[in-house]
């Protein structure tokens, strides 16, 4: 690390002298190069914290924010949302019995039926979320529990995935497509949705279930194995231990939809941040008529209860939303910027205050020497 | 003291060396070294293995290896391998790149040194051999300036007596030249014929480091000579004025002296290097610690949660139960919160000291045209250091001093002359009027030249005297062409100062001296030198001129010459004293000059009680004083001579200014205590403003205690009048706690006191039970100067220091008689091109004046360790801020150490992202201009009282790192797990939450750094902007489409960027998280400013009025006079032994006392007590 404390010039005995050694021979001057950059001379800007932009800066960052604020607090305020929970803990929730007689090997599936009066009508098109809480997507073994090679439609890993998928990576010699403890966990409830028209009679909603999940992910990131048709290609692999029926069946209204391009499944697959999430499950388009979308009135939720949470004590949320320019309802950022904003005005008037009443440097000017 | 270790080795039967001359088998046998030298650590093939395996002696390396493996386990594996591999892997390269490029200069180095050519005596004849290839046992001929090949023992030289001189700078510093004399019977071996035959055998000591110390014995034809230092040349020296020697080579390549000296020098850790080592270890407990909450709030979450959760997420095969899971997963932590501590931390370090170190080498206000050397920092590691200094101990000669003296002004018969050196005075022209004289020679009075042409007495007998009475030896290579060589270089600028007036010293001979008086050549016999000691103060020389006459020619100190005067000089001396006085006012080292007539009878009962006073067996010293005593009596005073000791350049320029950065300067010299004080004044380290300056020189253990006694018990008393200083001293104090209650009332009174300390009394004071006493009292005084100290005392001072006071410090010296203190010093500074080269090669930092010193300090080493500190109080935060985030999300995802953001991101944060702008900042910072803090060395002193960097600081960056990462973790958490894209998507996925809270951090620490920044230079802007800039880059590319077709497992993150950074929430996220991050600091730094603005705010806010030079007032009324040789040389002279058989023409006298005048010598050069003065 350190340099040798002896060499070859220390004992010629003409040490330090002017004559340079091993160069080209002449005696040139070692005197460093006059430039900015090596004499420490680079102009620069050097900027001060005064009172003469600090406290401005308070004040632009107030005048700023407060109405940002005020301007996100209204939007989110005119978004309507609306959200019920069918876990079916109480007994005398509609789910009660699917959640509590729920068994994996049950072929029948077991329906339920929630029932919920909108207040308001919901204008523009209505996002159908399903949300769950104490649902730990996010965990390190669950997250890394796929394979993207083998969603991404590579044909030797779908035969012979990521040892990531462990345990849900192969049952016997049958590989698991998709493998993994995410596509295990797909959540499989269905839900319907149906306007009761004050005649009584049940108007079904249309949901649709095309453009819920993410550009790239639908067009890059999820592709099905190549192969004649999708049986073919997913031939030789199980389907994963939780499902129903096979990935390639997952939509049988839409071929287009199935294997890992489906989009319910994408969107699983894009795992939450948080233990508490919702999902994009459905897009209520916009009717061409001009009568809401969701008209306010009593409406019926049918659900097919296909997925277990209660075992964890999670819960399952369905959730209607209108949207606006910065998306769903989101209190907390108005409330945020109008707090900081006026925190921030606050700040610079005290700091006003405290920099007239107690300013020092005016006294303290000169440099003692 | 030295020589018991040396002594004992020489017993010992088992570890002497046996050398045969001539003889390789013989000598093979034992396998000594090789005078090949290998100064590399490497080559091709070990290269790898060696460095790696020394690279992981570095615990730091060590520690991330260990997480490295740790990651390959599956179960624990938080990150992925390359997240930890990547910045290790840039590391451990970067550093073997350094270590390769050292070891290769290394490589031709040592080529160099070894393939230098020699002549060695093999079989008889001369042959031209390199260096490596020269064996123990060959016999070397050296001719005049070669540098000597090995250790050799003296066999024979060209000149009588077989003595051969040699100068020793690089050995030990010194340039005077030293006589060496060969074995006294092999002398006769005078040409090579003889020496092929020469078959003799050394039994020495084996090889060690000590430069004066050499025992061993010859054995030749049944005879044992003894061996002694005095017969060796070490490798290293040149040899002067002898045309040609031989020598035998008993130490070779590694074994010579000079390499066991070079060993390894200490490695010098910086006070922030240690700060920063026990803050990293206090990270690492920080770490086990959350690691720990989190391993625990693992188990709780698995027994809890997880363990129902299992139909979702079984638990990984080995693991059965929760708390298995916990243990794993306390791994898992310590991996992906590692980051805390970045290996980054010590590569950006070394970067940042690498930096400063060649803005040192760069700087051209540190650059010293006339000996074209530039400033070097030697080391890189101790930067920051040079801006804590309080303590600097300085060398005096040839680090204060130029070690030039000068004949500046004198008085003849009472009259003045000499007006000082001023340059817009002419200087005097010699030579219309002396073709003899030294054009070098400066003198600024015409009236003197006037005076010695019209042939005025005094002024004749004046520079007769300085002409005649002295020791210096002349060489005239051709007519006119006359080179002095003199033992102390006052007697030289004297009789140059002679010369030029006309009277020219030609050349001596034991018994004449030849003089050239005003064109006229005048042969003068010398009947005896009465010799200087350090007791007589002067020196006189007795000399019959052709006349017949004879006089006694005095020179000496004014004190101990003015009271033998004769009583008839009266009013001559009282002008005389007046004049002598402003010239030891001005600095000027002083000496009178007198002459007595001596009658023949007179001379005649002299000489005899001076012969038998040299004959005596005993006290020989004492009844030759006596004689000299008596004759030196009744003599007439011709005048005074004034000479410069030139102070280096801006010397009290800058100890003025080093004094008013509250840096105490102690200097430490081997020379004597008139010399040094006298210095002490005119470098204005001791000013007559001073309430008193201290002497303690008592030689008993009693009377320096008494002393030190004395000295500090005025210094108490006055503590009452000092109130207003006590506040400084009080905030000294806090910077450097001292253990010790007097010293805290000593530090309240400081500045007011001198202190002067010898050698002797100094040895006594360092001792165990007066160390503190002394400790005390010396730092209470201003100004601290011990004379005539050897290197250990040196070095001893030092280390009471270092003990003491925990406070920095820093050596500064030219010579090898301060490389123990350079090298004991928190900080060594050699001063380069004047003296030898071993003071440099021990140092830390080298320049060629003292002056630079300042700049060194007050601008460097500030500026160093404010870019320092503030480059570790950002960096500290910076990776809290980073990392902090993963343990909050551990609450959220089961404690399962789940990273936050993209392994990418962890990976390249701290070498991409944020490396470049806070490396930036720590080197190019500057709060103020560098001619601002030379004006206001006041703004050194948070340095000093380690206000920048400091535990508290390193709260105050963790706090605030731990803050932002709160902001950073919850507002993202608080916004986007409810909000959703303007498709209706929500945003609460993992990727988009990584992207966010990751580009939050990015913007967040970068706005800081623009913040912290306070020199914003274009590198800056470009770094700054750059990262940003890159960030986005990076990111966008890592998500891109392209790579994720490549590697999909490796990018899965595809598409995030463009879908996450086109949400206006995010945005809205990212600026709120800013705000929250950042007001508070703006705030806060604000008011801090605003109320408490600390001495650098105020100079930077107000860049204006330059400050006055202050420098200290005149001093009064000292005395002080020049004789700093050694005694013995007269008799040298006398004795004729140095004089050259061809020069001289008479052979005859040289059997009378023979090696009597050596064994002089030699006792006297290396007196018993003071080992110091000279080494060899």
């Amino acid at each position: 690390m350190m340099a040798s404390s002896y060499n070859a010039k220390d004992e010629d005995g003409h040490h330090s002298g002017s004559v340079s050694h091993g160069g080209a021979g002449t005696a040139k001057s070692k005197k460093p190069d006059n430039t900015a950059f090596k004499q420490q001379r680079l102009p620069a800007w050097q900027p001060i914290l005064t009172a003469g932009t600090v406290l401005p800066a308070f004040f632009v960052i107030g005048l700023i924010f407060i109405p940002i604020g005020i301007g996100l607090y209204v939007t989110s305020n005119n978004i309507k949302e609306f959200e019920i929970d069918y876990t079916g803990v109480n007994v005398d929730s509609p789910c009660y019995t699917c959640a509590n007689n729920f068994s994996w090997n049950s072929t029948t599936s077991c329906s339920c039926t929630v029932n919920f009066t909108l207040e308001q009508p919901f204008e523009n098109n209505v996002y159908m979320y399903y949300g769950l809480s104490n649902f730990y997507q996010n965990h390190r073994r669950y997250v890394k529990s796929r394979d993207d090679r083998q969603l991404n439609g590579d044909a030797t890993a779908l035969k012979d995935p990521s040892n990531d998928c462990e345990p849900y990576r192969k049952i016997g010699v049958e590989t698991i497509a998709p493998c993994g403890a995410i596509a295990n966990s797909l959540f499989n409830d269905s839900l319907e949705l149906y306007y009761v028209e004050p005649s009584g009679a049940l108007n079904a909603v249309p949901l649709a279930k095309k453009g819920i999940a993410w550009w790239t992910d639908r067009n890059v990131k999820f592709r099905n194995p190549a192969g004649v048709d999708l049986p073919t290609a997913f031939k030789g692999t199980a389907k994963p231990v939780n499902w129903r029926k096979p990935v390639y069946e997952l939509d049988p209204s839409d071929p287009d939809n199935n294997g890992f391009i489906n989009e319910d499944f994408i969107v699983w697959m894009r795992t939450a941040a948080l233990p508490t999430f919702r999902k994009l499950y459905r897009i209520i388009h916009k009717n061409q008529s001009s009568t809401s979308t969701l008209p306010s009135g009593r409406y019926v939720l049918n659900i097919t209860y296909n997925y277990p949470v209660l075992s964890f004590d999670g819960r399952k949320r369905m959730i209607l939303s209108t949207i606006s320019w910065m998306g769903g309802k989101n209190p907390f950022l108005g409330i945020a910027y109008i707090t900081v904003g006026s925190i921030c005005f606050f700040l610079g008037v005290v700091l006003l205050i405290i920099h007239h009443k107690y300013d020092t440097r005016s006294n303290s000017a000169d440099i003692p020497n | 003291m030295l020589s018991r270790p040396s002594l004992l080795l020489c017993e010992k039967k088992k570890e002497e060396r046996k050398v045969k001359a001539n003889d390789r088998e013989y000598n093979e046998k034992f396998q000594y070294a090789s005078n090949c030298i290998m100064t590399s650590k490497y080559n091709m093939l070990t290269f790898l293995p060696v460095n790696l395996f020394e690279q992981f002696q570095e615990v730091a390396n060590t520690y991330f290896l260990f997480l490295l493996i740790l990651q390959l386990i599956p179960q624990i594996s938080s990150l992925s391998w390359f997240t930890t591999i990547v910045p290790l892997a840039l590391v451990l390269s970067i550093t073997a790149v350094k270590d390769a490029t050292d070891d290769y200069f290394r490589h031709r180095s040592d080529n160099q040194v070894n393939n230098h050519q020699s002549q060695v005596l093999i079989r008889g004849s001369l042959q031209k051999e390199r260096w490596m290839n020269v064996r123990v046992g060959d016999i070397i001929k050296l001719e005049n300036n070669q540098s000597v090949v090995a250790d050799l023992l003296l066999l024979s030289s060209s000149e009588p007596h077989g003595l051969c001189y040699i100068e020793t700078a690089e050995l030990d510093g010194e340039t005077n030249v030293k006589v060496r004399q060969s074995v006294s019977v092999p002398a006769e071996l005078g040409d090579p014929n003889n020496l092929a035959t020469f078959n003799g055998e050394v039994v020495c000591e084996p090889p060690n480091n000590k430069l004066d110390r050499f025992c061993g014995t010859l054995y030749w034809r049944d005879k044992k000579y003894p061996l002694t230092n005095q017969n060796m040349l070490l490798r290293g020296c040149v040899l002067r004025n002898t045309e040609a020697c031989y020598g035998l080579v008993i130490f070779a390549g590694p074994d010579t002296k000079l390499m066991q000296n070079s060993g390894r020098t200490k490695f010098k850790r910086t006070s922030i290097d240690r700060l920063m080592n026990t803050l990293v270890l206090w990270i690492f407990g920080f770490l086990v610690c959350m690691g720990v909450i989190l391993a625990v709030g693992n188990a709780v979450w698995e027994k809890e949660v997880g363990s129902l959760f299992q139909s979702y997420l079984p638990w990984d095969p080995p693991v059965d139960n929760f708390l298995f899971s916990a243990f794993l997963s306390f791994w898992s932590y310590v991996i992906i919160l590692n980051t805390v501590v970045p290996i980054s931390l010590y590569v950006s370090v070394e970067v940042i000291r690498l930096g400063h170190s060649y803005f040192i080498n760069w700087d051209r206000q540190m650059f010293c045209s006339q000996c074209n050397t530039a400033a070097e920092a030697r080391t890189t590691t101790l930067n920051e250091e040079l801006g804590q200094v309080e303590y600097v101990f300085s060398d005096k000669t040839g680090t204060l001093t130029q070690n030039i003296m000068s004949f500046n002004k004198c008085s003849i018969n009472g009259q003045a002359y000499g007006k000082g050196t001023s340059r817009e005075k002419n200087t005097l022209d010699f030579t219309p009027f002396n073709p003899l004289a030294n054009p070098d020679f400066c003198f600024y009075d015409e009236k003197l030249l006037e005076s010695v042409k019209v042939g005025d007495w005094h002024s004749h007998e004046y520079f007769r005297l300085l002409s005649l009475c002295h020791t210096v030896m002349s060489e005239e290579k051709s007519e006119g062409e006359l080179v002095y060589k003199a033992q102390s270089p006052d007697e030289g600028a004297l009789v140059k100062a002679a010369r030029n007036f006309g009277f020219v010293f030609r050349s001596r001979t034991p018994g004449t001296i030849t003089t050239t008086e005003l064109g006229r050549t005048v042969t003068y016999s010398l009947l005896a030198i009465l010799d200087f000691n350090n007791i007589r103060k002067r020196m006189s020389v007795i000399v019959r001129n052709p006349a017949g006459r004879i006089r006694l020619y005095c020179k000496g100190a004014d004190t101990v010459l003015l009271e033998r005067l004769h009583p008839c000089n009266q009013e001559l001396m009282t002008i005389t004293s007046d004049h002598l006085n402003e010239y030891a006012a001005d600095g000027l080292r002083t000496l009178a000059l007198a002459y007595r007539d001596v009658s023949e009878e007179e001379w005649e009962v002299w000489s005899e009680s001076h012969r038998s006073a040299d004959k005596a067996v005993d006290c020989r010293e004492d009844r030759l004083a006596a004689a000299y005593d008596k004759i030196e009596q009744d003599m007439m005073l011709l005048g005074a001579t004034a000479i410069e000791d030139k102070l280096q350049e801006g010397v009290s320029e800058t100890i003025a200014l080093l004094s008013l950065a509250n840096i105490k300067v102690w200097v430490l010299t081997g020379d004597k205590q008139e010399t040094a004080v006298n210095i002490g004044y005119s470098c204005k380290m001791l000013t007559d403003d001073m309430m008193e300056v201290f002497t303690i020189s008592g030689r008993t253990v009693q009377s320096v205690r008494q002393e030190l006694g004395s000295a500090s018990f005025p210094g108490n008393g006055f503590r009452e009048g000092q109130e207003g200083d006590g506040v400084a001293g009080d905030d000294q104090l806090q910077g450097s706690p001292c253990p010790l209650p007097p010293t805290y009332l000593m530090d309240n009174i400081s500045g007011e006191f001198g202190l002067i300390i010898n050698g002797h009394s100094l040895a006594h004071a360092l001792e165990a039970d007066m160390e503190v006493e002394f400790v005390s009292t010396a730092c209470a005084c201003k100004a601290v100067i011990c004379c005539r100290v050897t290197p250990l005392q040196k070095a001893q001072v030092v280390e009471l220091i270092k003990k003491h006071k925990k406070a920095v410090t820093l050596a500064i010296g030219d010579g090898a008689n301060d490389v123990s203190m350079i090298k004991s010093a928190h900080i060594g500074v050699g001063i380069s091109g004047q003296e030898g080269i071993q003071a440099v090669l021990a140092s830390d930092y080298s320049f060629a004046q003292f002056r630079f010193l300042q700049r060194l300090l007050l601008v460097h080493g500030r500026w160093s360790y404010l870019r320092m500190c503030r480059f570790l109080c950002y960096f500290f935060y910076k990776n809290f801020a980073f990392t902090m985030v993963h343990f909050w999300f551990g609450f959220f995802c089961g404690f399962s150490a789940q990273t936050v953001y993209d392994q990418f991101f962890i990976t390249l944060y701290n070498i991409v992202y944020t490396s470049l702008p806070v490396l930036a900042m720590g080197i190019f910072d500057q709060d103020v201009p560098d001619h601002r803090s030379l004006e206001c060395p006041k703004l050194y002193e948070p340095g000093q009282l380690n206000l920048l960097f400091n535990k508290k600081e390193f709260f105050i960056c963790i706090a605030q790192g731990i803050y932002t990462s709160v902001v950073l973790f919850f507002m993202p958490y608080a916004v986007l797990s409810n909000a959703t894209q303007s498709t209706g998507v929500p945003l609460a996925d993992y990727q988009t939450f990584a992207a966010t809270t990751a580009t939050a951090l990015v913007i967040v620490v970068s706005v800081q750094i623009a913040l912290d920044t306070g020199f914003w230079t274009v590198i800056n802007h470009v770094f700054v902007w750059g990262s940003l800039g890159l960030y986005f880059t990076i990111m966008l590319a890592l998500h891109s489409q392209t790579l994720f077709r490549i590697f999909p497992k490796q990018f899965h993150f595809v598409g995030c960027a463009q879908s996450t950074l086109l949400q206006p929430v995010v945005w809205l996220t990212i600026a709120l998280a800013t705000a929250i991050c950042i007001v508070p600091v703006l705030a806060f730094r604000f008011l801090k400013l605003d109320l408490k603005p600390q001495l650098s705010d105020t100079v930077r806010t107000h860049l204006r009025k330059p400050a006055e030079s202050r420098l200290g007032a005149r001093g009064g009324s000292r005395s002080g006079y020049a004789f700093a040789h050694q005694e013995g040389f007269g008799e040298l002279i006398t004795s004729g032994k140095n004089m050259r058989l061809s020069s001289l023409g008479l052979a005859s006298f040289a059997s009378r006392h023979s090696s009597s005048w050596i064994e002089t010598l030699r006792r006297k050069n290396t007196p018993p007590k003071e080992p110091c003065s000279s080494f060899l």
